[in-house]
């Protein structure tokens, strides 16, 4: 490491102490935005030498990097960015952090794919899903998977893993027809981790035409672009990978989403030499990521907080939910994006016939929501009127993310 | 979605009887939570007793001419201009709204039923069905959007949330919707453009949800009744009264 990256990665560690010591977060991004004054290609220096997967994607990134990186474990020690901090200072950070690692499991966020590619030349790249999130400043999907391909056409030779049931992503990972012919044309191991949401793939991103659908099939009705046959598959309570082999899996987290995180997890290990059967068991011992899923009891109730930001993950906590008294909580500052619009792109009535409450900076958007969906609940001014206003019992919590922070901020809980 | 179908094809239910409305092509047109303003026309008519029926009508489908609503929704610059060109050549909503249907556009919707927009710089005819022609503002209108509505229409003050690139500058053959107090609208002054029976907003996604009573003038539109019974809108109007708290806390 040249002596200005040494400097400038001692700093940043430094700095990210200095950030915790005085009480402002847990300095996963003031070290590394120290460190990337220092030294722009501190990124680079950081990533060199390690074995690299990267994991990007609209929803389940978090998630899976955590599964990821405790699979990979099964190898040595891996450096990974377990708080979320997603863009390039988390990752310079994260690294820094964790020293000199054979491995390293980054959470990217999905705007910021091609120049992580570019500065930490990953061996793997996992590709989750893309739909709409943040409408009031994230990019179109279609301008996202465009961004996508056009980065994965520059790299080659990164082993591309894929989730074969969102086209968006199929259409990124798919170089195209008339590509260079110095460019080898790219491997991609498909997973399939099924895709409840489908409300920004109906129109095919390579030729326009509408694109259909039929049981796990899709297809476009106007070109070549369809699902790829998956490898790795999520059968029962398992994962099938590409010899056929069933594994069983059993997980702390919840729901069908969690199993498919799973597969997609065992599926970029396994381009690291892991096998299948040593990586299982360490994916049960993820209990909580980033305080989702976290259990705590208060009161007699036993809460669960589930995090939702966009509709495609509220579909997804839906299915995660028990069949429980369910809380949700909606706030529209910054970070959610100020545009709650989106609520009427979820359809509420799963939660039909179990107590529903609602609270949050924009509960009565919210109201409004529920009434035109025929979905009875009640309004409540603080979570701790919530938990007083369900028996004693299990309570589920789904919130987007300020709201979800505010509520683990009144759990009194970091994970 | 999970549970609703994504596509109700024509001739399922109703009738001759029924109210119908068409969501037009929410396959291209539907990026802000559009289908709200169908859901809530629906609910508040069948709060009314009237049956309904709601046709969605996918781009690559025939558009009936013979329904009583016709919605458009928000979209992104490419399907905007794809979504104009197959309206066009379908031509089947300019006939809708000769013999007298009511057409609610939204935003990019509403774009394209003035004579011309800008999508991905070029510029596009439009339906030509209003006085109007959008072009690119100087800057994104992102945040929330009020005024006061055209005081012939009888409503309550305007509602919204807005994001959109473009200006839209109104001709002597429509009249604006509402006078701007917070946000951009067409032009910073203006908001919206109605003409007869047809109406648009920049107020985006579910307009309607903020804004029942504009759900009700174009339930009154379509069934030329002069007074509905009222429902109850206690939900609205406390976000209604939320959001009109919260633009006065930023204005202090
Ligand atoms: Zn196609």
């Amino acid at each position: 490491m040249p002596l200005r990256a040494k400097v400038a990665s001692s700093v940043s560690r430094t700095a990210a102490a200095l950030s915790r010591a005085a009480g402002r977060g847990d300095g996963s991004v003031i070290g590394g935005w120290i460190g990337l004054k220092i030294d722009p290609d501190l990124l680079a220096h950081l990533a060199s030498g390690r074995a690299i997967a990267l994991v990007s994607g609209t929803n389940g990134k978090t998630t899976t990097t955590r599964l990821t990186a405790a699979a990979v474990g099964v190898l040595g020690q891996v450096a990974t960015n377990s708080f979320g901090a997603n863009m390039p200072t988390g990752h310079t950070s994260a690294l820094a952090k964790a020293g000199s690692t054979p491995y390293a499991v980054l959470e990217v966020d999905e705007h910021y794919l091609a120049q992580v590619l570019e500065a930490t030349e990953p061996r793997v790249v996992a590709l989750l899903n893309l739909s709409r999130d943040q409408l009031d400043r994230a990019k179109e999907v279609a301008m996202m998977a465009q961004l996508w391909r056009a980065a994965l056409v520059r790299h080659p030779s990164v082993r591309v893993v894929a989730n074969a049931d969102d086209p968006m992503v199929v259409w990124a990972a798919t170089p195209p027809a008339t590509r260079s012919p110095q460019l080898a044309p790219m491997a991609v191991t498909w997973f399939s981790a099924g895709q409840r949401w489908h409300d920004d793939s109906w129109v095919c991103p390579e030729c326009g035409a509408p694109i259909e659908r039929m049981a796990d099939q899709w297809w476009c009705t106007g070109c070549w672009l369809r699902r790829p046959e998956p490898q790795w598959v999520v059968e029962d309570d398992g994962v099938v990978d590409p010899a056929g082999d069933w594994h069983k899996v059993v997980l702390q987290l919840p729901g069908r989403v969690n199993l498919g995180n799973a597969a997609t997890a065992l599926a970029v290990a396994a381009e690291f030499g892991v096998r299948p059967t040593d990586a299982v068991s360490r994916l049960g011992g993820v209990a909580s990521v980033a305080g989702r899923y976290a259990q705590v009891v208060k009161d007699g109730r036993t809460i669960r907080l589930l995090l939702a930001k966009n509709p495609a993950s509220w579909l997804e906590a839906f299915d995660m939910a028990e069949e429980a008294p369910t809380l949700l909580s909606i706030n529209a500052r910054d970070p959610d994006g100020l545009d709650t619009s989106w609520l009427f792109d979820v359809d509420f009535a799963p939660l039909r016939g179990r107590q529903v409450l609602i609270t949050g900076d924009r509960a009565y958007d919210l109201a409004v929501r529920l009434d035109v969906n025929g979905v009875p609940f009640q309004h409540v001014r603080t979570f701790t009127e919530a938990i007083t206003g369900v028996p004693p019992g299990r309570l589920e919590v789904i919130a987007n993310y300020t709201a979800f922070q505010d509520i683990r901020a009144e759990l009194d809980r970091v994970n | 979605m999970s549970t609703e179908p994504a596509y109700r094809m024509p001739g399922q239910g109703g009738g001759e009887s029924s109210l119908r409305i068409v969501w037009i092509y929410p396959d291209l047109l539907s990026t802000y939570g559009d289908r709200g303003n169908m859901l809530i026309l629906e609910r508040r008519a069948r709060l009314r007793g009237m049956p309904v029926e709601c046709i969605e009508v996918r781009s690559d489908q025939r558009l009936p001419v013979s329904a009583d609503i016709y919605l458009l929704g928000g979209g992104e610059d490419g399907p905007q201009a794809l979504g104009a060109q197959r309206l066009i050549a379908d031509g089947g909503l300019r006939r809708a709204a000769e013999q007298g249907s009511v057409v609610f556009a939204v935003c990019a919707g509403y774009q394209l039923l003035g004579g011309s927009f800008f999508a991905k710089g070029t510029k596009c005819a439009g339906l030509d069905l209003l006085d109007l022609h959008s072009d690119r503002g100087p800057s994104r209108a992102v945040g929330e959007l009020a005024g006061a509505i055209d005081p012939r229409l009888g409503l309550p003050p305007l509602s919204g949330f807005e994001n959109h690139g473009g200006r839209t500058h109104l001709g002597p053959g429509v009249s604006a919707l509402a006078r701007v107090s917070t946000g951009i609208g067409n032009d910073g002054s203006t908001e919206g453009a109605w003409r007869g029976k047809l109406l648009g907003t920049y107020s985006h996604g579910p307009a309607l949800a903020r804004n029942p009573a504009l759900a009700d003038l174009l339930l009154r539109w379509a069934t030329g009744w002069q007074q509905l019974p009222p429902l109850d809108d206690t939900w609205a109007d406390r976000l209604r009264a939320e959001r009109s708290a919260a633009l006065a806390a930023v204005r202090q």
